[in-house]
């Protein structure tokens, strides 16, 4: 069964370069029903080998492919375990239901193969950043999805602003790479090797505590980049540039979630460095809060979604820097689902709104989109956090092992539920204003249900959005048991007993009605409520961390190198290089200046030197 | 007074002479060209020379090399001259300094 495991990356890889290739020729649909396909395949391929893990009879292996780096022992390598097989499911059963919603939504495009060949581009990247064995192939996967995210964010690159976001991305992204860089620097010192299996069954041994500090802070540098982590967070509200099914897959269920795993991943390094761990803890808090604060004052429908998946993140990484892996892990599962149907129900909206994003003039779109409605409706009680839906299963348990983490990460968990209170605030803001009151939209705007290669998905993704939670509850622990071999040797929290967990839960449940309560009659009006106050117009503007950045680094930069452009090219670079043009032109002319085109001229300098050369033959003698 | 190798020699040096006056001096090309045949031929005979009185064969087969040589860039130096003298009706060297520098 493992042994097609390589056909998983290799397939959209297949699919990508057909497209890229013979994509205009392919013609749409057909590109796109390709790009499906093979993810489609990659999926049904990983399912038979995911399913025996859990029946029980699977067991973690690794499968080496070939050698890649042989000075250096690094072998292009499978690991094949509960967590890999986990992330494979999430990333080849999403993407194929949103390959299959693009191929509505991208109808018509100019570059419509293209954009799948990206797609399929994308779901190797992250294939190969899932399933490495080692830190190196992890690197490249890592490195590849960043690129394909950069490709899809200013995929219409003729907008100035999609163009702008993409580099924005990509940069940033460089800037957590350089702490993952460095982290993979120390992780070869220490280790001399790369591979997880060494690294990890070697760690408590060969590195101090210190060491371990300091490739775990570089690691969450890292993910800190690659999942929108503050300070890094800016480059993720921007993506939303790229068409709506990439915000989907990439920055809501998938890419984003990179930075999650692979701190899960190197659970045993965290483990040994509990200050990089309350680090990360509170960072991931502080992340939710903000963006959480952000999302509430947003009137663009994806910039909505987009804070809210940084806020997500955020209670992703508290889960992993508590040491809750399994909780952590459990969240970006079910966020994978709902974030994903939240943002295609979204592109579904937009569709129906003739590419309106603004809020403030929809409303009312429950009778035109029913399908849309429900299912996204069932997304909102989900991260809002309301039994029985996924969200409040996965989140309670992050609360939860923070609660139960004690001391001061009980203040952690009081943030994470005012966290919780915001989400439900701001998502009944988001699905009132949008499917609930009267409409708002012009009258030329005829919205109507999308195509059924859109709805399937939704609807698709809508029951897993509401039963997945239930793989995990505090009665049948399926999720973590299925887990539980990819964590091996880590310190596990002490679970909590049944009767706290429920007073957590409830506490958290009450919460977010509490969120809805507020949220529904101040949004449920004919007229929209005035958020014109202090906090509402900072909020808007994300509390300026992007103007602090561009006058801080931005602009500091530019001037550099406008100085660079200005006056150090012309100036030093270009003299130095005509300077020796100038210099060997000139000790030319002299050397042309013998060069008299006279014959005989040079045949008199030739007797004459031969001449002289016979005397000091004759006179020195031969033997010179 | 016997035909000793010191007459070839000084034979050799002479018509070499002759060839290096001849190339410095003359302005016709078709006239360098042919002193330049003189000092091959005076070089031939000094070869020839030495290795028949040192009883070794080499020097006869570089005589050999120069003639062929000669043979050969005869033929390429009458073609530009031939060349030359039909473009230009002249074939007086200080006139073609075209390549001058």
């Amino acid at each position: 069964m493992t042994d097609l495991l390589w056909l998983v990356v290799a397939l959209p890889l297949l699919g990508a370069v057909i497209n890229l290739l013979f994509g205009k020729r392919i013609g749409e649909p057909i590109s796109g029903w390709l790009a499906f396909g093979f993810v489609a395949i990659s999926w049904a391929i990983a399912v038979p080998a995911t399913l025996s893990f859990v029946t029980g009879s699977g067991h973690t292996e690794t499968i080496y492919l070939f050698s890649w780096i042989p000075a250096i022992g690094v072998d292009a390598a499978i690991l094949w375990d509960p967590l890999s097989a986990l992330m494979t499911m999430i990333v080849t059963g999403i993407g194929s239901l949103i390959h299959l919603y693009s191929i509505g939504y991208m109808r018509g495009d100019e570059r419509y193969p293209r954009f799948f060949a990206f797609m399929n581009l994308f779901i190797a990247s992250m294939m190969i950043l899932v399933l490495a064995a080692n830190y190196a192939v992890m690197f490249v996967g890592w490195e590849l999805v960043g690129l394909s995210s950069y490709l899809l964010i200013s995929f219409w690159f003729t907008k100035p602003s999609a163009a702008a976001a993409g580099k924005k991305a990509f940069i940033v992204n460089r800037i957590g790479d350089w702490g993952f860089i460095v982290a993979l620097m120390i992780i070869f010192i220490s280790f001399g090797t790369f591979d997880f299996h060494t690294v990890f069954a070697s760690a408590p041994t060969a590195i101090t505590v210190g060491t371990a500090t300091a490739i775990t802070l570089l690691l969450f540098v890292g993910a800190a980049g690659k999942s929108a982590q503050l300070p890094l967070h800016i480059w993720l509200p921007d993506a939303m540039e790229g068409p709506t099914p990439v915000s989907a897959l990439i920055h809501a269920a998938t890419m984003v979630t990179a930075g999650v795993f692979m701190i899960a991943r190197s659970a045993v390094l965290f483990e040994m460095a509990p200050v990089a761990g309350a680090i990360v803890a509170v960072v991931g808090t502080a992340t939710a809060l903000l963006a959480a604060l952000i999302a509430i004052s947003q009137t663009d429908i994806k910039k909505v979604l987009a804070y809210s998946t940084i806020s997500q993140l955020g209670y992703m990484v508290l889960g992993v820097g508590v040491g809750a892996y399994t909780a952590g892990i459990f969240h970006l599962t079910t966020h994978a689902f709902f974030k994903a149907l939240l943002f295609l129900g979204a592109g579904s909206v937009i569709h129906a709104m003739a590419d309106e994003q603004d809020m403030r003039k929809m409303g009312g779109l429950r009778k035109n989109m029913p399908i849309t409605f429900i299912t996204m409706g069932a997304a909102w009680l989900a991260i809002s956090g309301i039994f029985p839906f996924s969200g409040f299963w996965s989140k309670d348990e992050i609360l939860a092992a923070t609660f139960a983490k004690g001391g001061g990460f009980i203040l952690l968990w009081g943030v994470g539920l005012l966290v919780a209170l915001l989400t439900a605030f701001y998502m009944t803001r988001l699905f009132v204003m949008t499917f609930l009151g009267k409409p708002r939209w012009s009258g030329d705007v005829q919205p109507h249900e999308s195509p059924a290669t859109m709805t399937i998905p939704l609807v698709v993704l809508g029951f897993f959005t509401v039963s997945v939670g239930l793989i995990n509850t505090p009665v049948r622990l399926a999720f973590e048991h299925f887990l539980e071999s990819s964590f091996e040797g880590v310190a596990h929290i002490e679970a909590l007993t049944f009767g706290s967990f429920s007073i957590l839960a409830t506490v958290a449940l009450v919460v977010a009605v509490v969120g809805i309560a507020w949220a529904w009659p101040k949004y449920n009006t004919d007229e929209l409520p005035a958020e014109d106050g202090k906090f509402w117009q900072r909020s808007l503007l994300a509390f300026g961390v992007d103007e602090i950045y561009g006058r801080t680094i931005v602009a500091p930069g530019k001037k550099a190198s406008e100085w660079a452009a200005d006056s150090m090219d012309p100036k030093v670079i270009d003299g130095a290089a005509h300077g020796i043009g100038r210099g060997i032109s000139g000790f030319g002319s002299v050397l042309g200046k013998m060069q008299t085109g006279q014959v005989r001229g040079y045949a008199g300098v030739l007797a004459v030197a031969g001449a002289i050369l016979i005397i000091v033959f004759v006179v020195v003698g031969g033997g010179f | 007074m016997s035909l000793t190798v010191t007459w070839f020699l000084l034979l050799g040096a002479a018509l070499f002479s002759i060839g290096v006056a001849g190339v410095l001096i003359r302005r016709n090309a078709l006239v360098m060209f042919m002193s330049i045949e003189l000092m091959l031929n005076a070089v031939t005979l000094t070869f020839v020379a030495v290795s028949k009185d040192l009883g070794l064969i080499e020097g006869q087969v570089a005589a050999v090399f120069v003639m062929v040589v000669a043979a050969a860039e005869v033929t390429i130096g009458l073609a530009i001259i031939v060349a030359v003298f039909r473009t230009r009706s002249s074939a007086n060297v200080d006139e073609l300094a075209e390549m001058k520098g």
